[in-house]
């Protein structure tokens, strides 16, 4: 390879005409979604191919762990349409998540769209709750450590690092173990019934889930606020006579919330994945619990379509927070052009 | 040859500097968790599947130091035979995942070719699968067990080491000493392999370490919920689901024992690794 070759500045995209904020703000927006439709397209192809990797007849690999009749295997080939080429099969899987249509769930008999409508509210109050948990907790934490140097913020630091290393599985028992065994305060098991109840059941394990996430935001928060807080304009809003919390919300918090919503796309996929492990283990009636027992009863058209479901929300949330990212910092949709 | 890009770490810091008082603590604490489970044949008391059922959920005696389980098997050999199926996994997943990760970063981050445009597309769509969610889909595909979640794991792993380490070779290609030997007319592989990537050993390595103990907590996870580690194999994630029934019979020690192993090397692993990452990487941001 010759030396000039090496030597060339990595190259950079030739700035653009001036265009208003607002167009750029469109431009970005388009961008963001069609990077959300290629990535969902490609993580689509993996999802389905990925049986592909096993050789060996498919109807069988489908059917593993039970032992199936002749006609099962032909009725198997039939509703998969596993005798027609893979890209055929690929193509009546999408068209059918397009529709609504996710196959047939060995294990329940039924539709999946059906097992998984009848799962996915208690994953949903899961997460949000511990999204609440999360924001308040987190937010708080981090800004109470922000304001308040020495005691309270080495307190603060050393305690969110110790939690943010608990895993939520380990969160899970030691909490049942304290709140539920010892005290009797939460139940340990089981989704409960509507409203009130529901949320009893759902405190131990929201918290269990959101603890890492917590720590985690409580971290960002606290670092980003530091960095505000040495900032001029800061220093200026103060000797201006504006009342503390005025300066601390309006100008520290708001400039501080770019690197917290950053983190919050991935504290939201995060949120999901966890709740296999924590519907699990508090015996949730959610897509989580769903995705751990059906690998576990070989039932590869739900996994297929739980995955599918994570890794949507997950590309989703990431591009929503891209969005939402220049309305909060009106720099950045400016700055696509520039940089 | 006078023109040697040394490596930053050996250059300007000494090893007494490396880590702080907490962080050699941590140090200790890992080489003994990790020592306890390499010789775990020589040291265990008992066999880890031996089952005693005249000595069930016994509390920690002069025969068993931290007592036994449900089935009267001895909780402290079990937590060191443990270890050593616990700490293998992330130990293979970081190895493979490091090694890969820093040849594609190399090779991506240097030039600028339509394979390192394939490669980083490929990056961004693994982006896409959390690491769990990955071996999951694994785990429903190859079966129950270690593999198919340290192959998953390693594939999720792979990305953010190439980022890195392509983060590092752009910034360290502008460096003089590169352009040096460009000059003196060095081969690209052996200026990229020999000269570039010892400087960017500590950094990456130092993000490695934080890894570790993410896959760790993973993989025990999974053996938690059921899915890697098979019971009777001796795992701390494993013995952790072993140990809910009796936890709800008010039985704390067989569950919290390993939980708090798990918590103490995670916590461990992550305090060497931050203090590392701070004080070698320090540079990039």
């Amino acid at each position: 390879m010759a030396v000039t070759e090496l030597a060339a500045p990595p190259a950079r995209p030739t700035p653009g005409r001036k265009k208003s904020p607002a167009t750029s703000l469109i431009v970005l927006a388009l961008r963001k979604v069609g990077t959300l439709l290629i990535t969902l397209f490609f993580a689509s192809l993996v999802v389905f191919f990925s049986r592909f990797v096993l050789p060996g007849d498919p109807a069988r690999f489908l059917l593993r762990g039970r032992s199936p009749k002749p006609e099962a295997l032909v009725e198997i080939t039939k509703q998969f349409g596993l005798d027609k080429p893979p890209i055929e099969q690929y193509l009546t899987w999408v068209g059918g998540i397009l529709h609504g249509d996710w196959g047939r769930s060995l294990t329940y008999r039924q539709s999946v769209s059906d097992v998984l409508l009848n799962r996915l509210p208690v994953t949903l109050e899961l997460a949000a709750l511990a999204a609440v948990f999360i924001t308040v907790l987190g937010l708080a934490a981090g800004i109470l450590a922000s304001l308040n140097k020495g005691g309270w913020d080495r307190f603060i630091l050393i305690t969110v690092t110790a939690a943010g290393a608990i895993p939520p599985f380990v969160a899970a028992i030691a909490l049942t173990a304290l709140f539920a065994v010892q005290l009797g305060w939460f139940p340990s098991f089981g989704s409960g019934d509507e409203g009130l109840g529901r949320l009893w059941h759902l405190t131990l394990p929201a918290l269990a889930l959101g603890l890492t996430f917590i720590a985690f935001m409580a971290r960002v928060t606290r670092s980003s606020m530091n960095e505000q807080l040495t900032r001029e304009h800061v220093e200026v809003a103060t000797s201006r006579g504006l009342k503390r919390s005025s300066v601390v919300f309006r100008h520290v918090l708001r400039n501080a919330l770019g690197p917290i919503l950053t983190v919050s796309g991935v504290l939201i996929a995060g949120l999901l994945v966890s709740s296999a492990i924590v519907e699990q283990t508090f015996g949730l009636t959610g897509i989580g619990q769903l995705l751990v027992q059906s690998i576990d009863r070989l039932d590869f058209a739900v996994v297929q379509a739980i995955v599918m479901i994570v890794v949507t929300a997950f590309v989703l949330a990431n591009t929503i927070v891209d969005l939402i990212q220049p309305l909060i910092d009106p720099r950045i949709a400016a700055g696509t052009e520039s940089r | 040859m006078t023109l040697t890009g040394t490596i930053p770490l050996l250059r300007t810091r000494s090893y007494g500097s490396l880590l702080s008082g907490t962080g050699w603590f941590a140090a200790v604490v890992t080489l003994v968790v990790v020592l306890l489970s390499v010789l775990a044949p020589v040291l265990a008391p008992y066999d880890p599947d031996f089952v005693d059922l005249s000595s069930v959920l016994g509390g920690p005696s002069g025969a068993h130091w931290l007592g036994t389980d449900a089935l009267g098997r001895d909780l402290f050999s079990r937590l060191m035979y443990g270890g050593r199926t616990s700490l293998m996994g992330p130990l293979i997943v970081v190895a493979a995942s490091t090694v890969l990760g820093m040849l594609l970063g190399l090779a991506t981050g240097w030039t600028d070719g339509w394979m390192s445009r394939i490669l980083n597309r490929i990056f961004d769509l693994l982006f896409a699968f959390p690491a769990l969610l990955l071996s999951m889909l694994a785990i429903a595909i190859f079966g129950k067990g270690l593999m198919a979640p340290i192959l998953a794991m390693t594939i999720s792993y792979v990305p953010y080491v190439a980022r890195l380490t392509q983060q590092l070779v752009v910034a360290e290609r502008a460096r003089p000493y590169v352009q040096a030997y460009r000059v003196l007319g060095f081969r690209t592989p052996w200026v990229v392999l020999g000269r570039v990537m010892p400087n960017l050993v500590p950094t990456i390595g130092a993000q490695s370490t934080l890894n570790f103990g993410y896959v760790l907590a993973d993989l025990a996870a999974l053996s938690f919920i059921g899915l890697g580690i098979q019971p009777p194999t001796s795992d701390w994630g494993a013995m952790i689901e072993e140990a809910r029934g009796a936890l709800l019979g008010g039985h704390v020690l067989p569950g919290l024992l390993p939980a708090l192993v798990v918590v103490l090397i995670v916590v461990s692993i992550n305090v060497i690794g931050e203090e590392l990452s701070d004080r070698i990487g320090g540079k990039l941001s």
